[in-house]
């Protein structure tokens, strides 16, 4: 579903603050993978995930997504292939705007905006039937403003939201990270449901190890712009956390110090 | 009844004026609040508009061929702003001085001299007066009536697709652009929109008043940001149709505190800074309200942010 080719991203190329962010990323996901990316602070996972989403141009390589080569195109215009919930609450959502006018505009990713009225009659009660399946008492609250929600409110609703066209690629990006613990899990919780019950194949950003290990059927280790972990399956199902810090050491050269990575 | 009959004199002229002003500050709100940006491009496009209707009106046209023209020409004005904002990534504020600026030698041209008078040729208040209405009358219910119009086809246009497309530009662009939006084309569209209000104003302004003139832009963004704070103030900020109502009624108001503040005995020549002081104390009182407090301006939504910047 996604094939990455010898990218290869610098920020700041030529300048006193140049920083090699990817280097020479090669790497197939398949339809239906849901792949869990951990690594510190720097490794270049969000960055990844950025690249394919279009938010920054490459320097070298090249991206398809469900077969297109997507390398030259426009974020906007990559939208309609991929899903995306971010880290920051606020900016998955139109803090200004209704829940069911967040919800309406995402039901149009990818489609051609004319003079229809911005909501059509039929869709409300699909809105409803999908909020209330988060079961965060949403669905009564259509015609709020999403700056009234909770952080988590705002990401459960975010991911409504990538959904609702079914993206050929979901990409969450550390989307659980500004929440509470207890909050991220249920967010978690729902993200995997959504997953396996519409079938997607998913890329997700965690600084926790343990929820890296918990979900999806691969996992990437990434460190100073590589990836030097990759496992599947029956490999990725026997790791345990001890693990990963034993190949995060054999793989980099030295222990990893990131509490956060640890810990969170 | 002296005093009633004074007030009358002094409110019937302000509310007239506020009306053929309000479709400007109805542009304005598009982008400064709609969009969040200050376009400076209406400093020109006021004039613009009112420069090309009295011209076409001048060479023997219809006034309703006059008004139209001051439309599209405030279309093409806002689209220059927005391809030197989106295109070449000029900020936006600099955008707009730049088409401002522009547009002053573009208005000498359209004109040929400084200013232009259609003093006693037919206008878009002329079928009114020929009716028997007196001159404010025709104002109030030809620009009454076309704000009308137009908060009630913008009440609609911001409901359709592609117009809660702009509104979510407005808001959040990066979740915009997540949803598969152009959010260059957005700004475009209602940078362009916005314009072609203020240089419609510009017509109805140039028109009544039988003259274009190539200073009459000068100050107008002042003028009709005062007026949109002025709205919100005493309307708030509910419903969207009420809030575009609002910044009609505000820009009446705004003129009839000025004529009062004139009949005070205020020199015309202090007018802007009037408005200026006026409008910075708005913009501010947020601010100072809450320095009174002894809390320091909280920005809305900071519990949300982010505890653990990656």
């Amino acid at each position: 579903m996604l094939t990455i080719a010898g990218l290869t991203k610098t920020f700041n190329r030529g300048t006193p603050n140049e920083k090699s962010a990817l280097t020479d990323i090669t790497l197939s996901v398949g339809r239906g993978d849901f792949v869990t990316m951990i690594g510190g602070n720097g490794a270049g996972k969000s960055t990844l995930l950025n690249c394919v989403a279009g938010v920054y141009p490459i320097d070298a390589g090249e991206i398809r997504v469900d077969g297109a080569s997507v390398t030259r195109w426009s974020e906007h215009r990559r939208a309609a292939l991929l899903g995306r919930v971010f880290q920051d609450p606020m900016m998955g959502t139109a803090s200004d705007m209704t829940i069911e006018e967040n919800l309406a505009l995402a039901n149009r990713r990818g489609k051609r905006r004319g003079l229809r009225w911005g909501i059509a009659p039929g869709e409300r009660a699909r809105y409803r039937g999908m909020l209330a399946s988060l079961g965060l008492g949403l669905e009564s609250r259509v015609t709020s403003k999403t700056g009234l929600l909770s952080g988590g409110q705002r990401q459960a609703l975010t991911l409504v939201m990538a959904i609702l066209q079914t993206p050929k690629l979901l990409l969450l990006d550390e989307h659980t990270a500004a929440l509470d613990p207890k909050t991220a899990g249920k967010v978690l919780a729902l993200t995997d449901e959504f997953i396996q019950t519409d079938g997607l194949t998913a890329m997700m950003v965690t600084h926790n190890m343990r929820h890296a290990l918990a979900y999806g059927n691969r996992l990437l280790m990434m460190h100073e712009g590589r990836i030097i972990v990759d496992a599947r399956g029956e490999d990725k199902r026997r790791l345990k956390v001890e693990d990963l810090l034993g190949l995060f050491e054999r793989a980099s050269g030295h222990a990893l110090e990131n509490d956060r990575m640890l810990l969170s | 009844m002296p005093f009633i009959q004074n007030a009358a004199s002094l409110a019937v002229p302000a509310i007239a004026l506020g009306l053929l002003w309000s479709v400007m500050v109805i542009g304005i709100y598009i982008t400064y609040r709609v969009l969040d940006i200050a376009d400076l491009t209406v400093e020109g496009s006021v004039t613009l508009g009112a420069a090309a209707c009295a011209a076409v009106i001048r060479a023997g046209g219809s006034p309703v061929a006059g008004t139209l023209l001051a439309f599209a020409c405030g279309l093409a004005a806002g689209c220059v702003t927005g391809i030197l904002h989106t295109k070449l990534k000029i900020p936006a504020l600099l955008s707009g001085i730049l088409t401002m600026i522009a547009l002053w030698s573009v208005n000498l041209r359209v004109m040929g001299t400084a200013n232009i008078s259609i003093l006693r040729m037919r206008t878009l208040f002329t079928p009114l007066t020929d009716m028997g209405l007196s001159k404010y009358a025709s104002w109030i219910i030809m620009a009454g009536g076309l704000a009308l119009v137009i908060i009630t086809a913008l009440y609609w246009f911001f409901g359709t697709e592609l117009g809660s497309a702009i509104r979510a530009t407005g808001n959040n662009p990066n979740m915009v652009r997540a949803q598969g939006i152009h959010t260059d084309t957005m700004i475009t569209i209602g940078l362009m929109l916005s314009n072609a209000l203020v240089a419609l104003s510009g017509a109805l302004v140039g028109q009544s008043q039988a003259f274009a003139d190539i200073q009459m832009g000068m100050g107008s963004i002042v003028v009709g940001l005062a007026s949109l704070i002025v709205g919100e103030a005493l309307l708030g900020r509910r419903h969207f149709f009420a809030r575009l109502a609002s910044v009609v009624v505000g820009s009446v108001i705004y003129r009839i505190i000025i004529a009062v503040v004139m009949e005070l005995g205020m020199n015309p020549n202090d007018l802007k800074l009037f408005t200026a002081v006026t409008v910075a104390a708005a913009l501010s009182t947020p601010r100072l309200t809450a320095a009174l407090r002894g809390s320091r301006g909280i920005k809305r939504d900071q519990s949300s942010q982010p505890n653990q910047p990656s």
